[in-house]
């Protein structure tokens, strides 16, 4: 660890459709890395601790928000909490009204409203993360309850406190394993990141996802490139993809065969670069490129063109 | 009957083993891809689309001469969707998550509605004449249910009255989109990848869904992966020891990885995985057939 200031690297891998490789490759590039904090962002379902195998320091409680719930002995059934409920959470048994908590979105309307104050606005504890130690650096996780919301909120949480860490204890790299598709979580694991590391397959699904998951780059301005995973699947198919990628000025890191030493490797718990392998050397190489991008920012990005409205007229004027 | 085809881990195989059960199921059924942030299903089933719909959530889009800088609603925002500085109120629609506690409580109705593009809905049908229904996120959009919500009431718009099942291609994982399909559909079919995070996947899936009470069995795909052997021994063990049915094994082979990655269904190229399909669509039929009437 060095002290002289370095500007703090965080790359985050995503990959649009999921089961591309990308907790695999994060492992693989976790047993390469110097000076880095690890984080497994697909707090919805991780993997990446059955590699990395952490050893927790710190673990705390994640509150998720709240949720609105009726205290039926002071309700007077007179029913404006449904009517204003926009998420049809509130239920009408007959009895007296409940709110379904899968459905409440916690926004508090109907508890502010209520003109009993007949709502109860409970904070729930929606899952756990840990400041942990593993063979190759520290490592933020979490374990979101399964079915829990707010998992947004739990990256943008996991994200600041692996900033907090690496400022603190001088390592200079973020390397986070994101999660598939192009919503809330996604959103929030790119938000502040340096460059996005893009797992693709050659397949025609990888590339579909592909382009909307680039899309999503494109439109937060974030630099991105990506690695062609088990490109020998389709080998036509991963030539067409990398002559896309030159004509459209997309950067390809590399590209990893199918191998089984890769699997190999996860069936013992292990990172890929683990083993003595040849897939190793493939992966070394790939990681150096990685290491060695600098984006000549904003000129490698074209525009990106929304297909739908962004936001009316009215509502970009007004800010 | 409706079946949604889910999985923990991404990538599992949901999307290929959708499409191939459009063409084995022995039953009038739709369609739909519910994957709204990577929806693929129409890569392999080709349908021709009719209908778009937009869906856009309401949202506060400007404050009118009338705004006193009350501050009420931004009081009631617990999206961060609204500010006040200094003594002007400012909003932020991307924040915006469309509950309308601001409208309602503004006292001098100064909040001008705007709608904020969420993504389509689009209707249509394959060649053989199944309905078909999908829907696509706008790109930067971080909500999904509200536009899943809207895609599931056209698919019971369109549907009403029919007696057909639905098969819906889901999203990965137990997260709200997954979880909002879920809530709609009378049986869950899991497909598990047998690696050792696809594993962790679908214990955490199984918790995930079995909650919601509905009944569940499970596809393993991707059998005697080289490199992965005693993978699906695990699977099956966790799915004995939790009562639940392995309705179908689908073997991994190069060849249909090949296939696939063409675009083509699987049950397109030979024989062989065309009685693999037939067989499973039947086992699937009799395993939730019973539940499915209650």
């Amino acid at each position: 660890m060095s002290d002289a200031k370095q500007e703090l690297r965080e790359l985050v891998v995503i990959s649009g459709k999921g089961g591309t490789g990308k907790t695999s490759l994060v492992a693989a590039f976790a047993a390469l890395a110097q000076n880095t904090v690890f984080c497994d962002l697909d707090v919805d379902v991780p993997d990446l601790h059955i590699i990395l195998r952490p050893k927790p320091r710190i673990s705390s409680p994640f509150m998720g928000g709240n949720k609105a719930r009726v205290r039926s002995a002071d309700c007077i059934r007179c029913g404006q909490c449904k009517d204003v409920c926009r998420f049809d959470a509130v239920r009408d048994k007959g009895t007296g009204y409940e709110v379904d908590e899968a459905l409440c979105e916690g926004c508090g309307v109907c508890v502010a409203l209520c003109p009993e104050k007949a709502m109860d606005f409970p904070e729930a504890r929606c899952g756990e993360w840990h400041i942990s130690q593993t063979r190759f650096g520290p490592m933020l996780h979490a374990a979101l309850a399964p079915g829990q919301e707010n998992s947004g909120r739990l990256v943008s949480l996991l994200k600041k406190e692996a900033r907090d860490l690496a400022k603190k204890e001088g390592y200079t790299t973020i390397l986070c394993d994101g999660s598939p598709g192009i919503g809330c979580p996604v959103i929030s694991s790119l938000a502040g990141a340096t460059v996005a590391v893009i797992v693709t397959e050659p397949s025609l699904s990888g590339r579909h996802d592909l382009e909307r998951v680039a899309g999503v780059c494109r439109h937060f301005r974030l630099p991105f490139g990506l690695v062609i995973n088990r490109w020998d699947l389709n080998p036509e198919g991963s030539a067409a993809l990398e002559a896309f990628c030159r004509d459209s000025g997309i950067t390809v890191f590399g590209r990893i065969p199918f191998d089984a030493d890769m699997l190999r490797a996860t069936a013992q718990s292990l990172a890929a670069t683990e083993l003595h392998t040849q897939l190793r050397d493939t992966i070394v190489q790939l990681w150096q490129n990685i290491c060695h991008f600098r984006p000549a920012t904003s000129v490698t990005l074209r525009p990106y063109i929304p297909a739908a409205p962004l936001l009316p007229d009215i509502i970009t004027s007004s800010l | 009957m409706r079946i949604a085809i889910a999985s923990g881990k991404g990538g599992a195989g949901k999307t290929t083993l959708t499409a191939s059960l459009h063409q084995s199921w022995p039953r009038p059924h739709v369609m739909a891809d519910t994957d709204v942030e990577a929806p693929n299903l129409h890569l392999f089933l080709h349908p021709v689309m009719e209908r778009s719909i937009d869906v856009a959530l309401s949202v506060p889009a400007a404050v009118n001469a009338a705004c006193t800088s009350c501050g009420q609603c931004r009081d009631i925002c617990h999206y961060g969707g609204i500010a006040r500085f200094g003594n002007k109120i400012t909003l932020f629609p991307d924040m915006c998550h469309g509950c309308g506690g601001c409208f309602v409580v503004c006292p001098e109705h100064a909040l001008e509605e705007g709608r904020r593009a969420l993504g389509t809905v689009e209707l249509g049908h394959l060649a053989d004449g199944t309905l078909y229904v999908s829907g696509a996120t706008r790109i930067g959009e971080v909500m999904t249910p509200p536009l899943l919500r809207r895609l599931l009431a056209e698919l019971d718009l369109a549907t009403q009255g029919q007696d057909v099942d639905m098969l819906l291609d889901s999203p990965p994982g137990v997260s709200c989109p997954a979880i909002t399909v879920a809530r709609r559909v009378d049986a869950v079919l899991l497909v598990v990848d047998p690696t050792p995070f696809g594993l962790a996947d679908f214990r955490i899936a199984f918790a995930a869904f079995s909650a919601l009470h509905l009944p569940l069995a499970v596809v393993i795909n991707r059998a005697h992966m080289p490199g992965n052997e005693g993978g699906e021994a695990a699977v099956a063990d966790f799915c004995a020891g939790h009562g639940l049915p392995i309705v179908g094994v689908l073997p991994f082979s190069r060849e249909a990885a090949h296939v696939l990655a063409q675009g083509e269904p699987l049950v397109a190229t030979g024989s062989q995985w065309q009685t693999l399909f037939a067989a499973l669509a039947q086992k699937i039929l009799h395993v939730f057939g019973g539940a499915a009437n209650v």
